[in-house]
């Protein structure tokens, strides 16, 4: 018996000789457990050599395969053939410039993550001597669901605000953000505050929600970035108070 | 030199590309009925302000068919501003916690649209009760 | 081009918005459906709309304070989310869209205010 096949529409971009991006077909055997990734990795080895894209780890954690499949923001690795019906189309994730095939550039998006500072910048000092941050599991759980970033773009694919104002910082990096903010060990929140407040921050998102949507770990940057528009307008009527002692978790 | 070429695509209609979006333009789309009701509302407060023949006139107004259609579509959209408003609530307030566990989505959403039910009801019985003379 | 770092003033129009949407989404509906078709459908008495009954409602100070959060905050809200839109389709305007559509809730909030004090206490 002859093996079922699916027709896997690319979008190519070759740089040095197209002046813009076209679809290309591909006929692909699949079977139940065949996933987009599997196909994209036949169609490279089996029918041309000459398709770009990323992959690494085959199990939705390294973030790397992140594509617009079937018109969405999603993992090749967790998506399967069997789900779509006639054609599967594969495109490069949306509101990243193709930088070839299916390879998107993402200098931009790591600037604006390494931007929000996603360190711990110690609330005090401490001398090794002294002993570890400690923090209790009621302390972690309030930041552990931001901590599931695998920084893999399908929110940035997923905001339009992204795509018409790429100043904006964007979902998965206020997420980021938010993560560090909220960690009971971390004193940065201050210096995090101006570029949440700031014309690049939470204000370019007017709450679509898809970012949400399409996370593939649950993170819910959309509400890491609108529980902070709560936090700017506290900021910005409050700021010429004198301020409270910090104390506890840094909401 | 670098033969790289990043191809930018374009965002003309985006809004169209996905189910999501246009259902998130019909829900921002609301807000030229609000902004209609704002002007009706105004309206009435000015014949209001300038007396008992110019608020009649108002109420003429209200009981135009075209006015009755107008705010049968200014009606509709508010319901569907307010039940949108609701199902986006989670992702938009701090999440709530009893004990460590955040409550789903779903659970915030009801209990939005529960008090907007409440909220209309006490507002109708308010208004009635102004209508029957004691408050 | 705006620096962007610079402090953004959303939070101001960005607080109007979200309480005016809070309560449009509350009673919104009930509202538009209590003075287009409150009578007519039998809900409530016909006196309900009547210029003195209206007329003591806009003249206690509850009911003074109510009808002008209504009002300005429904235009506010709405305004908020116009201007978004705009830049959402494409019109990426600057300062002189923003007064515009922001002035007309401005402009209808002055109204309010006015109309509501002429009607007196």
């Amino acid at each position: 018996m002859k093996p079922q096949t699916k027709t896997v529409a690319v979008l190519r971009y070759r740089p040095e000789q197209d002046k813009e991006p076209f679809w290309q077909d591909y006929e692909v055997p699949f079977a139940e457990d065949t996933s987009v990734l599997a196909a994209l990795n036949y169609i490279k080895d089996e029918l041309d050599g000459t398709l770009s894209f990323r992959w690494s780890c085959r199990q939705a954690i390294c973030g790397s395969c992140g594509l617009m499949i079937g018109g969405k923001p999603r993992l090749a690795c967790k998506t399967f053939l069997r789900d779509f019906e006639g054609k599967v189309t594969v495109e490069a994730l949306a509101h990243f410039p193709i930088e070839r095939d299916l390879v998107v550039v993402m200098d931009d998006f790591i600037a604006k993550l390494e931007r929000v500072k996603p360190w711990l910048m110690p609330r005090e000092e401490r001398a090794p001597e002294d002993g570890e941050y400690r923090q209790t599991p009621q302390e972690m759980s309030l930041y552990e669901q931001f901590a599931g970033c695998i920084n893999c773009g399908l929110c940035y694919a997923a905001c339009p605000q992204v795509g018409l104002n790429p100043n904006f910082l964007g979902p998965g990096a206020i997420a980021l953000l938010h993560r560090y903010n909220l960690d009971s060990r971390d004193g940065g929140s201050e210096e995090r505050m101006k570029l949440i407040s700031a014309e690049l921050g939470v204000f370019n998102c007017t709450a679509v929600g898809y970012c949400s949507a399409v996370c593939p770990k649950i993170v819910d940057p959309a509400n890491a970035v609108n529980v902070n528009k709560m936090n700017s307008a506290r900021d910005y009527f409050f700021r010429f108070l004198p301020r409270p002692a910090p104390k506890g978790g840094c909401q | 030199m670098s033969a790289r070429r990043p191809y930018i695509r374009p965002m003309a209609r985006w809004y169209l590309r996905d189910p999501f979006f246009i259902e998130y333009m019909a829900h921002e789309g609301t807000a030229v009925f609000v902004w209609l009701f704002a002007l009706e509302l105004l309206a009435g407060l000015v014949c209001l302000a300038l007396g008992e023949a110019a608020w009649n006139g108002f109420l003429a107004w209200l009981d135009w068919l075209p006015a009755q259609i107008a705010n049968g579509l200014v009606l509709l959209m508010l319901l569907y501003h307010g039940i949108t408003w609701f199902l986006i609530l989670p992702r938009t307030i701090p999440p709530v916690r009893i004990g460590h566990a955040r409550l789903p989505g779903w659970v915030l959403s009801a209990a939005g649209m529960m008090a907007m039910i409440a909220a209309s009801a006490v507002l109708a019985t308010g208004a009635w009760l102004l209508a029957r003379g004691g408050l | 081009m705006n620096d962007p770092l610079k402090r953004s003033h959303e939070p101001i129009f960005w607080l109007l918005f979200g309480a005016g949407g809070m309560l449009a989404a509350m009673l919104g509906a009930m509202l538009v459906f209590l003075l287009a078709f409150g009578v007519p459908s039998g809900l409530l008495p016909a006196e309900a709309l009547s210029y003195t009954t209206m007329r003591d409602f806009a003249g206690n100070v509850f009911g003074k304070g109510f009808l002008f959060a209504v009002v300005a905050l429904f235009f506010w809200h709405a305004v908020h989310r116009i201007f978004h839109s705009l830049h959402d389709i494409g019109i990426h305007a600057g300062l002189p869209a923003r007064v515009l559509v922001y002035g007309t809730a401005a402009i209808g909030t002055l109204i309010a205010a006015a109309a509501l004090l002429a009607i007196g206490f």
